[in-house]
């Protein structure tokens, strides 16, 4: 038995990727998750809301780097991130200027709201093409790991290595600052309170003299953030292809649904457990039972399911939560 | 939606405008030839096809949308599923492969399925407290069981001829009869998403086969026993005659020389004919089909259903199993369809099914074509198609006038360039545009 062996493989192969990824998808569902709250329809342009404002970043990367600018070790989309997040947020408000606030005010059906946001997500996913194309791309530069593998075996003298890549460190810290500021303008900013008041009962809110439409555009405006953000975090961590943001739609309204759509706090749950159950089922633990039993060969890989398959893991605990607890784990609205 | 949906008059030679609208535009692209048209009838013919298969999807979108308000967001893999039919039901048996691992594969697949079945029945007869741990023992259990099974059987199907083979095989039965099949895979597939998904919220529904889509795709990449995935599976029979066969056939010989055509185009265009023949007779029945249910006392609680539930259970109709019948008929004609497409392709290409093209283009052509009328949704569809193609074609062109006054350069081309990519964007605009300005479509529901 070789335990310390065996907890540094579980780390470096499933605590830290899947941290860094679940954190990417908690600030995705919550995106989702106030846009239910306070808009009461599953936004299904959000996956391409997030290419496109990661397409900004990087073009604006390309640019800070022609100029020469950089972040030293950090990467330089950190500060392409604000300006692309200014730029995003103005294009989502202009849809729901000309788009979504008709169809508020002749309050139609959720389902005509889904609707429309598939025409959003078409014109985002054309915007995005016509912007950046549909070919995989590498925008990440400064220092690559604060941790690599070699650093760690001769500090530890352990066999088995465990890197820490500056992207996974950048997603955690980036992803607690923005909870952190959401959190506390939610409860104690005016504005948040509006927002918090308006998502439990609309009528309430309105009496007492909260402008909706003001509400609205605050709420776009912060998941549009939240979106970009995720979706450049996600781009550093692996890289950035259109596709696969519309792909990251079904783990992220997964994880919004199993914390309770509407709920900030289940929606970084869900990130979490989405995020732990994919990568801990889709990872084979071979290495790591031969580190525990070292008398017991087993045939196979020990994978429960192929990589390939990952996304099925959401899918399944989706309709685990439906079957079981179809408000979420914390508590959402059930309409 | 029970407002935007109230029967007004409107025109009734809209259908007919439209139709003779569309009959122009395919003579167009059969006759003129240039920067807009190709002038050949094998392209107009080819695109006509492609458009009557669309029309069959979006009749099964239309189903489930105009009949029953149900979002389907997972049409791509209902048509996935349907095209693994062809393969499984028409081509000829490999060699060896059932040998290897058939009875196994079934027995692994039954084990599967009947742990599920075996949970469902206990989790519904133990204390609430209790069922979601007994459901996951019994599934962990039935889990191993079914991977120990399955495992072994799949790799020694794989082992067999993988360079040529190494899949389940067909059975060698006429390849017509796997289209009612690719509707009762799909139908299947429908069944168990339904059974979980309806009767919750209403976009639960949309999630849920948004997922299932993406699943079954990712499936018939993965799994290359059933039918080789990524590697595709080509050569699968056709209903009509070969180009070649009908090239080499004296009798097609003497009569393309009557008509003073040449013999290889006219032998694309026969052949292009004869599936057209074939797919419109589909598309008719499956709209007569769709009216007589419509028009019959189902089709009224249906659509009673749809524009007020509450009032419809107040009636004593099970809202939900209404649901997962009509969303269960709607997936089956969307999987007859995905049959019919690797059919008139010959090539099961699992890595082409895309969601933008599969699943949300064809509910654009139901809505623009007009949601709850099933003339408007086949119209919609081939007007759509027909504008998606040659999209790709006339937004360079359209591009190239534009930019004419502008000097050479990397701005001007970068444009031309990405013009193709201007389809997205224009399809998105006509879907919002319809939804906000003429939510009932082209041809509104009577």
């Amino acid at each position: 038995m070789d335990i310390l062996n065996a907890l540094v493989a579980i780390l470096n192969f499933v605590i830290i990727p899947a941290t860094a990824y679940g954190a990417q998808l908690a600030m995705g569902a919550l995106g989702v998750t106030l846009i239910y709250g306070i808009l009461r329809f599953s936004n299904f342009a959000h996956g391409d809301t997030m290419a496109f404002g990661t397409g900004l970043v990087i073009l604006l990367t390309w640019g800070l780097q022609a100029l020469g600018l950089s972040l030293g070790p950090l990467p330089t989309a950190l500060l392409a991130l604000p300006v692309a997040i200014a730029g995003t947020a103005a294009l989502v408000l202009l849809t729901d200027r000309v788009v979504y606030r008709y169809y508020r005010q002749v309050k139609a059906d959720p389902i005509v709201l889904v609707m429309a946001s598939v025409g959003v997500m078409f014109v985002m996913n054309g915007l995005t093409r016509l912007l950046i194309g549909v070919d995989e791309i590498r925008f990440d530069d400064g220092a690559r790991f604060l941790i690599s593998v070699s650093q760690f075996k001769g500090w530890t003298g352990l066999d088995e290595g465990l890197a820490l890549r500056s992207t996974q460190a950048i997603t955690l810290v980036v992803a607690a600052l923005a909870c952190w500021a959401l959190f506390r303008f939610l409860n104690r900013s005016r504005a948040g309170k509006a927002m918090r008041a308006y998502s439990d009962n609309e009528d309430l809110a309105l009496l007492s003299g909260i402008d909706p439409e003001r509400v609205v555009r605050l709420t776009w405006i912060i998941a549009t953030a939240l979106a970009v953000a995720a979706g450049t975090l996600y781009g550093l961590d692996k890289s950035f292809k259109a596709f696969n943001y519309f792909q990251i739609l079904l783990p992220i309204f997964a994880a919004a649904i199993v914390g309770g759509l509407g709920n900030p706090v289940g929606a970084i749950a869900g990130g979490f457990v989405i995020a732990y159950s994919e990568v801990a089922v889709t990872y084979p633990w071979k290495k790591i039972a031969g580190y525990l039993l070292p008398d017991w060969q087993p045939e196979g890989l020990l994978q429960l399911l192929s990589t390939e398959y990952k996304f099925a893991v959401s899918f399944v605990i989706l309709i685990v939560v439906l079957l079981f607890r179809p408000t979420g784990l914390f508590r959402g609205k059930s309409v | 939606m029970s407002t935007t949906r109230q029967a007004e008059s409107t025109s009734l030679w809209r259908a007919p405008a439209l139709l003779a609208v569309l009959v122009f535009l395919f003579v167009l692209e059969g006759t003129l030839s240039n920067a807009f048209f190709s002038g050949s009838w094998n392209s107009a013919l080819g695109i006509l096809n492609m458009g009557l298969l669309s029309a069959i999807m979006a009749l099964g979108v239309n189903i489930t949308w105009g009949y029953a308000g149900l979002f389907n967001a997972g049409v791509v893999g209902f048509l996935a599923l349907g095209g693994l039919a062809p393969v499984l039901v028409a081509t000829q048996p490999v060699p060896g492969a059932w040998e290897a691992g058939g009875p196994r594969v079934l027995l692994a697949l039954a084990v599967g399925l009947g742990t599920l079945v075996v949970a469902t029945l206990v989790a519904a007869r133990v204390p609430r407290a209790w069922r979601f741990w007994a459901a996951l023992l019994i599934i962990s259990v039935g889990y191993v069981a079914y991977r120990a099974l399955f495992d072994p059987a799949v790799i020694a199907i794989e082992a067999n001829n993988p360079a040529k083979a190494g899949n389940i095989g067909g059975l060698g039965l006429p390849v017509l009869l796997s289209w009612p099949v690719g509707g009762l895979l799909a139908a299947g597939a429908a069944w168990g998403v339904g059974k979980v998904a309806l009767g919750l919220r209403s976009d639960y529904l949309a999630i849920a086969t948004l997922g299932i889509g993406e699943i079954i795709v990712a499936v018939m990449r993965n799994e290359g026993w059933l039918a080789r995935g990524v590697l595709n599976f080509s050569g699968i029979p056709r209903p009509v005659p070969y180009e070649l066969d009908l090239q080499g056939d004296p009798d097609f010989q003497a009569r393309v020389a009557g008509w003073g055509m040449d013999l290889a185009t006219a032998s694309g265009i026969w052949v292009k004919l004869a599936y057209a023949g074939l797919f419109l007779v589909i598309v008719l029945l499956l709209i007569l089909l769709s009216e007589l249910a419509l028009k019959s006392p189902w089709g009224r609680m249906m659509r009673a259903i749809r524009d007020n539930e509450v009032a419809a259970e107040a009636m004593g109709k099970d809202v939900t199993r209404r649901h997962l019948q009509v969303f269960v008929i709607g997936a089956a004609v969307i999987g007859i369809a995905g049959a019919m497409m690797v059919t008139l392709d010959g090539l099961l290409n699992p890595s082409g099914y895309n969601p933008l093209r599969y699943t949300f283009l064809v509910w654009v052509m139901v809505i623009v074509g007009g949601s709850g009328n099933n003339w408007g949704a086949v119209l919609g569809a081939v007007l759509i198609w027909f504008l998606w193609i040659k999209a790709e074609v006339w937004g360079p062109a359209v591009m190239a006038l534009v930019t004419a006054p502008m000097p050479e350069g990397g701005l001007r081309s970068h444009l031309i360039e990405s013009a193709p990519h201007m389809r997205f964007l224009a399809m998105g605009l006509v879907l919002l545009l319809v939804l906000r300005f003429a939510p009932r479509g082209l041809i509104p529901e009577k």
